[in-house]
């Protein structure tokens, strides 16, 4: 795979080639990355016992399918549901099913899930066979691979990967490959990208091929230069992909300003990256497809960051789907000094739970702990007018007005403000001197508008 | 159940940038620190003390206000501060030291807590003041000749020198015969006390650009738009020595970097904040040509303060993944359906 590149000069075309195409506002959090991102990816050995919940993905539930004291077996289909948008759940152990209950989600609410004793041998499925021969044959026999092995959006939406080909298929001509990472602290698909380059590259031609297109698109953040200089080293010219070095700046990963900045389209109102021709995977997605494809193993294991200014040894691991987040959290030493936060995902979109006993899911790329003194939110929170809101805005809203009007609960104007538009990236906030509580009131500020439609 | 208890629960995002309005606020001081060691230069110790009495009368009133309306103190986020120093800056040198205490009650009390404190004000308190001072049209029009003080801590102000302001003898149309460019450019001229260097204010003005408590959005298009006007129609001189005349003297450029950028009586959408600019530049130079004023920076700035709601809701930046094309086909379909429904009733009649 290793030929002839100039990283140099490349990177450097690609760079003006960027900046022409910014996207609007953002901001520049300290992204803490070099607390974890030096340490090699450790895999932790499956706990004695997982906690898989029926919902790891946007779109219908699935219903268990099997029942307690059920011998399961590692890759065995334990959740299905027959809606289009979903994706079946695999066991991530092999042993006994301990419980079919609902137990607490990483979205804070109770979920119901399936608790598996793990018998640690790791015994595999029937099901669990390579389609490498299948999928050279016939690539088009891939999105019924994708669609059996459950796997979904690991960045951390988590929309069903067979979903978005469907929709897409025959519509897009640019395919980009999502490994800017821009939530500070994470440095999972970073490590990946070091550490398991050519099965990324592998996934990414698969999915190339499936969607018949010539090119796709490698987009990382310029704050991974090592990870840049290993791929296009391994990157041959015309390959079919390329590399682009996108500037260092939160929320360059958000699907709608990736594709912004790769090719200067905008996603309309409501639509699809499929409406301007795009599809957007996660590296760590590809990932999952090519060991799908090679192994015919489904989405059991993700890596995870443990990681943040409260964590003793901020670490990246590679665990089964359904470890509890303690164990992460031991095996990265345990809390230094005051954890106020524990937050599933990064500090910008992540989701704060109140107890460690929630389960590592297939879209968790990270578990960040905040110390007290970095939440700095304010009993009398006051909007100034300064339009840091308006101006960190990479959706072109203003979020001052849909504070204001959402707390009056006028939801006619928040709907001519566009607030469905909200990514919820939580840019506003994070510029807000006044300490507003921008994203609740606009979370708050949807439901508004829904119910009055 | 003791682990659940452990850990905070809140909406994400759980970062926040440090900066929060005191230090915006403490920014805006500093960059308001030049104009005064200039204006202490031209006009003795009197400058240092004027504005002090106004920063702590504003202080004050902010903290007796919500103290009586047993509102949380609000002295701390600096604002009380800042509003002292403009309205201090906005006058003459020599102005009365009972009536600042009176325009500082005034900018305070009625413009900015009645209104519901930082924020929620219409007008900028520091001009407002200054307009309602004008009851005292003497003393705010009395113009104190640099270095006429006695003695730098002397603060009799019995026998100043006074003399005309640049811009009233400009609006004759020829230029003053008693100070060359530079010397306004630097201070030394007639003015209230905080407006005389535009040097002090421009660099200021780039610290606060440098350190983004503002964009240069709204200060460019009001001397642009000054500088064009008076490009295209001069006075009895060059058009450029004019156009540099006019945008030296009298309160532009204290008005457009430290005025017109107040974020409460300032559109937040970045085509409203031009065209803001654009407004305050057009009524200046209207106020400074036709107006019974010499200068018109205050007024301008007054009265495009109350159009910041209807500019920041008429020109929103355009929303996300809606072209050009896109807009203008959506125009179209509406002008059809107009016209469509127009030829139905001509038909039903």
């Amino acid at each position: 795979m290793i030929g002839p590149s100039k990283p140099c000069s490349y990177m450097f075309l690609s760079e003006v080639y960027i900046l022409a195409r910014r996207f609007y506002g953002g901001i520049h959090p300290d992204d803490g990355k070099r607390l974890a991102s030096g340490s090699a990816i450790e895999t932790l050995p499956a706990p004695g016992q997982v906690i898989i919940p029926m919902s790891m993905h946007i779109g219908a539930e699935c219903s268990p399918t099997v029942a307690p004291g059920d011998r399961v077996l590692l890759g065995q289909v334990i959740g299905e549901s027959s809606a289009f948008v979903s994706a079946p759940i695999h066991a991530t152990v092999s042993g006994t099913v301990a419980a079919v209950e609902p137990r607490l989600h990483p979205n804070g609410r109770k979920v119901m899930s399936v608790v598996i004793d793990n018998d640690g041998q790791d015994t595999l499925h029937e099901s669990v066979v390579s389609h490498t021969a299948e999928v050279e044959a016939d690539p088009s026999a891939l999105l019924d691979i994708v669609k059996n092995a459950g796997i979904v959006g690991m960045g951390g939406a988590a929309f069903p990967t067979h979903v978005k080909i469907s929709s897409g298929l025959g519509k897009v001509d640019t395919m980009i490959v999502n490994a800017a990472e821009c939530e500070p602290y994470i440095t999972a698909d970073h490590r990946v990208l070091l550490e398991n380059p050519e099965e990324v590259l592998s996934g990414i031609h698969l999915l190339r091929r499936l969607l018949g297109l010539e090119k796709a698109y490698l987009a990382v953040e310029a704050n991974k230069q090592d990870a840049i200089k290993l791929l296009s080293s391994l990157i041959a010219p015309g390959s079919g992909i390329e590399i682009r070095v996108l500037k260092t700046r939160y929320p360059q990963g958000a699907e709608k300003q990736l594709i912004q900045t790769v090719t200067g389209r905008q996603v309309p109102p409501g639509g699809l990256p499929a409406d301007v021709g795009c599809i957007v995977f996660n590296d760590f997605s590809c990932w999952s497809v090519n060991r799908a494809v090679k192994t015919g193993l489904p989405a059991i294991e993700r890596v995870v960051t443990v990681s943040g200014p409260s964590i003793s040894k901020p670490s990246n691991f590679r665990c089964r789907v359904g470890t509890p987040i303690s164990c992460l959290i031991e095996a990265a030493g345990g809390f230094s000094g005051s954890a106020d936060k524990l937050l599933m995902g990064g500090p910008m979109m992540g989701n704060a739970v109140y107890s460690d006993e929630v389960p590592v899911i297939k879209g968790t790329n990270a578990v960040t702990v905040l110390p007290e003194a970095m939440n700095l939110s304010r009993e009398e929170p006051g909007c100034i007018r300064c339009g840091r809101c308006v101006a960190a805005c990479p959706m072109h809203l203003q979020p001052l007005y849909l504070y204001a009007y959402s707390v009056k609960g006028e939801a006619r104007e928040l709907d001519r403000l566009h607030v469905t538009d909200c990514i919820e990236c939580g840019c506003c906030a994070y510029a807000c001197p006044g300490r507003l509580q921008l994203v609740q009131a606009i979370k708050n500020a949807k439901v508004l508008v829904k119910n009055k439609k | 159940m003791d682990k659940e208890s452990m850990f905070s629960i809140s909406t994400s995002p759980h970062i926040r940038s440090r900066e929060d309005t005191r230090s915006i606020m403490l920014d805006v001081i500093i960059a308001l620190i030049p104009a005064l060691a200039v204006a202490a230069y031209m006009f003795g110790f009197r400058a240092i003390l004027m504005t002090a009495v106004s920063v702590c009368a504003c202080v004050f009133f902010e903290w007796g206000w919500r103290r009586l309306m047993k509102k949380s103190n609000t002295v701390g986020d600096l604002s009380a501060v800042v509003t002292g120093m403009l309205l201090a800056y906005c006058l003459p040198p020599t102005m009365p030291v009972w009536a600042v205490v009176i325009g500082d009650l005034f900018a305070i009390v009625l413009v900015k807590q009645l209104f519901g404190g930082i924020g929620k004000n219409f007008v900028n308190p520091a001009l407002a003041a200054r307009a309602f001072m004008a009851s005292w049209p003497v003393a705010i029009t009395t113009w104190e000749q640099p270095f006429s003080y006695k003695g730098f801590f002397s603060l009799s102000s019995a026998d100043i020198i006074t003399s005309a302001t640049p811009l009233a003898s400009m609006k004759s149309g020829a230029l003053p015969e008693t100070s060359t460019l530079l010397q306004v450019f630097i201070g030394q001229t007639p003015g209230s006390l905080g407006e005389v260097s535009a040097f002090a204010l421009l660099l200021g003005g780039i610290y606060l650009v440098v350190r983004r408590v503002i964009t240069p959005r709204i200060p460019l298009s009001f001397m642009l738009t000054v500088a064009a006007l008076s490009l295209l129609f001069p006075g009895d001189c060059g058009r450029i020595e004019w156009t540099l005349w006019q945008l030296c003297s009298g309160g532009l450029m204290l008005g457009a970097i430290f005025m017109a950028t107040d974020y409460a009586t300032s559109p937040v959408n970045p085509r409203a904040q031009t065209v803001y600019g654009i407004g305050c530049g057009l009524l200046t130079v209207f106020i400074r040509r036709f107006g019974s004023y010499a200068e018109g920076v205050s007024f301008s700035i007054l009265i495009m303060n109350t159009a910041v709601w209807l500019l920041d809701r008429a020109l929103p930046s355009p929303r996300f993944g809606v072209t050009a094309e896109m807009r203008r086909s959506a125009r179209r379909e509406a002008r059809a359906a107009k016209r469509g429904t127009a030829s139905e009733e001509v038909e039903a009649k």
